[in-house]
């Protein structure tokens, strides 16, 4: 085996003071583009939650419609049309809106009412943990997701508020269906939805499509296209990526994230360059010793970048355990932290490619050692 | 008559510019043969070290030719030059020049690393360097925990680890006191006429003088002429006593 590895290690330990500063310098910049990266994917994944879990093959939606939260409207006679398409299985209205609710100390808050079908290819509560979601159909029946209870001044199935004035009840509780936005979302009936949203019953904020088993997307897709005029025919995928773009890139929020990830790369790649550069210009009688033996420059370079690797494996290894800890605390917050596996092998590249980066400064200065200095000293 | 190892004909350096040029060397011819120790002598300033920075193939010549075991070094990219150092020169610095991280027989076999011989017979064969040197035993010392003598020891099986043609020393006995000066010049010597290497050392300490096969001196960049018509003036050895 080479020693090249020996001496890149005892190199980087000779100084410990040294070695921890960069330590530290990788796994701030590491951890922060992980926070920034898994904020971007928690919140890319919290904004399309609904349409991941609605039940439905293709969105109608009313023309310019952004994201799920749009509160735009269609005509719900659309309804009969599309279903009159070949191919096409069921077709569900959706009323979502803002609303009031007040708690039974008088107190308001406002709530984005999902107005559920329970037929299938709709829009259904899941992860439910207490009670019953076919008692939704009931009057005045609501499904809320037990991470509001202080919000929504609830505690327990059968407690009870108002929305714009009507008595509500709790019959269901879901765990983990959090809005991004703050504000709770709250299950209700299609037609409750109607009244609590102040939607008339001929308007829906979308229509839901379910496709029979044998039919082909595109050809379904196109002729729905053809029926609805203006309005537009998406599918899942699509809805789910036009959503993700609107709140992600036209809201800026997407734009800040990558940017703070940004920052972390370039504080990164400065502080590690800056503790390189600096650990081989202690080492430098060391190098132009390896010159005058005769080595070549290309051994030296290795010896650098080899110090470089083994800053970004161990400062990604540290990195990782504080980004699970992270990862773990956030889990149930508004705003979970997501970290996948591609996130992770992205992240260890980006850590390499920074550390390695980092050591172009480095080389540079050793390309320009002159071996006749060691016999100058 | 020995091989010739290291040939320089003609060899002129100036350093500096302008005001600050100075003729270094001024026209050098020497030979160092396989099996041979010379002794480059001089004053300070008188070109010693730059002499020993060309023929260690580290400085370019301004004028003249060098050639390294056949290999003509004009023209030679540096890289080239590094080559040429790695197969054929060992150097042993007056400041030793190890590795403060690597042990004792670390040190010895990153000669051999950068040359790609590497494992076990690697390291066996840095052991038996240091045991040429008397140091097997401090084969895992770092150089820290060693005497400038045995530092300076383990320099020297660095260098002739990698079984080159010819060691270049400067200076080695400078930090040294007289007995590990001696030692030292002995294992140079040894090195020279036991294992048949070309051996040049740059010194000025007269204590190293009994050990030479020849003495070269060098005065204002230019060999001193004896008048004897080869411009190196040649030493016999002296008593056998003086070396042991």
């Amino acid at each position: 085996m080479s020693l090249v590895p020996t001496l890149a290690s005892r190199n980087l330990f000779h100084d410990r003071l040294r070695f921890v500063a960069t330590l530290v310098g990788i796994v701030f910049s590491v951890v922060l583009v992980m926070i920034q990266m898994g904020l971007f994917l928690g919140f890319g994944r919290m904004v399309t939650t609904m349409i991941d879990h609605a039940s439905a093959d293709l969105w109608v939606l009313p023309k310019g419609a952004k994201c799920f939260e749009d509160p735009s409207l269609l005509d719900a006679k659309l309804r009969d049309k599309v279903m009159s398409v070949d191919g096409v299985a069921s077709v569900v209205p959706l009323v979502i809106g803002f609303s009031d609710w007040r708690l039974e100390s008088g107190e308001m808050t406002p709530i984005f009412v999902v107005g559920a079908d329970l037929r299938d290819g709709s829009l259904r509560p899941w992860n439910v943990v207490e009670g019953d979601v076919r008692a939704l159909s009931q009057n005045g029946a609501v499904v809320v997701d037990r991470s509001y209870y202080d919000r929504l001044g609830v505690s327990k199935i059968g407690s009870t508020a108002e929305i714009r004035g009507r008595r509500v009840k709790v019959v269901a509780l879901t765990d983990g269906i959090r809005s991004f936005t703050t504000t709770p979302y709250v299950f209700v009936d299609l037609k409750n939805a109607r009244t609590y949203t102040g939607t008339f019953p001929d308007r829906a904020s979308d229509l839901l499509v379910r496709l029979k088993p044998d039919a082909d997307r595109d050809t379904v897709l196109k002729a729905i296209r053809s029926q609805v005029g203006e309005h537009e025919v998406l599918t899942t995928d699509e809805f789910r990526s036009r959503s993700r773009s609107f709140w992600l890139f036209g809201t800026g929020a997407g734009a800040a994230l990558f940017a703070g990830a940004l920052l972390g790369v370039i504080v990164g790649t400065v502080i590690v360059a800056q503790t390189l550069y600096s650990s081989t210009k202690d080492h430098l009688s060391e190098f132009a010793t390896l010159r005058a033996m005769g080595s070549s420059n290309g051994y030296i370079y290795r010896v650098i970048i080899y110090q470089a690797l083994l800053n970004a494996i161990i400062g990604f290894v540290i990195a990782g355990a504080i980004g699970a800890v992270v990862v773990e605390m956030t889990a149930k917050s508004a705003l979970p932290i997501v970290i996948t596996p591609w996130l992770i092998a992205a992240l260890f590249v980006l850590t390499v490619v920074m550390c390695v980066a980092s050591a172009i400064g480095a080389i540079v200065r050793v390309v320009r050692i002159d071996p006749a200095t060691v016999f100058m000293r | 008559m020995n091989e010739i190892i290291i040939e320089a004909a003609g060899i002129k350096k100036t350093l500096g510019r302008g005001a600050g040029e100075v003729k270094a060397l001024r026209g050098i011819d020497l030979t160092l043969r396989r099996g041979e120790f010379t002794l480059l002598m001089g004053p300070s300033g008188s070109g010693k070290t730059t002499l020993l920075l060309v023929l260690g193939c580290m400085l370019a010549p301004s004028s003249g030719t060098l050639t390294v075991c056949g290999t003509p070094t004009s023209g030679v990219d540096k890289e080239g030059l590094a080559q040429i150092r790695r197969d054929h020169i060992g150097f042993v610095f007056q400041s030793y020049h190890l590795f403060p991280t690597l042990t004792a027989a670390q040190n010895v076999q990153l000669a051999l690393d950068i040359r790609h011989e590497r494992g076990r017979k690697a390291g066996k064969r840095a052991r038996e360097a240091l045991n040429l040197v008397g140091l097997e035993q401090k084969a895992d010392t770092l150089p820290g925990e060693l005497s400038g003598g045995e530092q300076q020891r383990v320099a020297i099986a660095r260098a002739f680890v990698a079984n080159p043609s010819v060691i270049l020393a400067d200076e080695p006995t400078a930090a040294l006191d007289g007995n590990n000066g001696r030692s030292i010049m002995r294992i140079l010597a040894d090195a020279a006429h036991q294992r048949e290497r070309a051996v040049l050392v740059v010194t000025h300490d007269p204590r190293v003088i009994p050990f030479a096969d020849r003495i070269v001196e060098i005065e204002d960049g230019l060999l001193v002429d004896t008048g004897s018509g080869e411009p190196e003036r040649l030493h016999l050895p002296k008593a056998a006593a003086f070396r042991s």
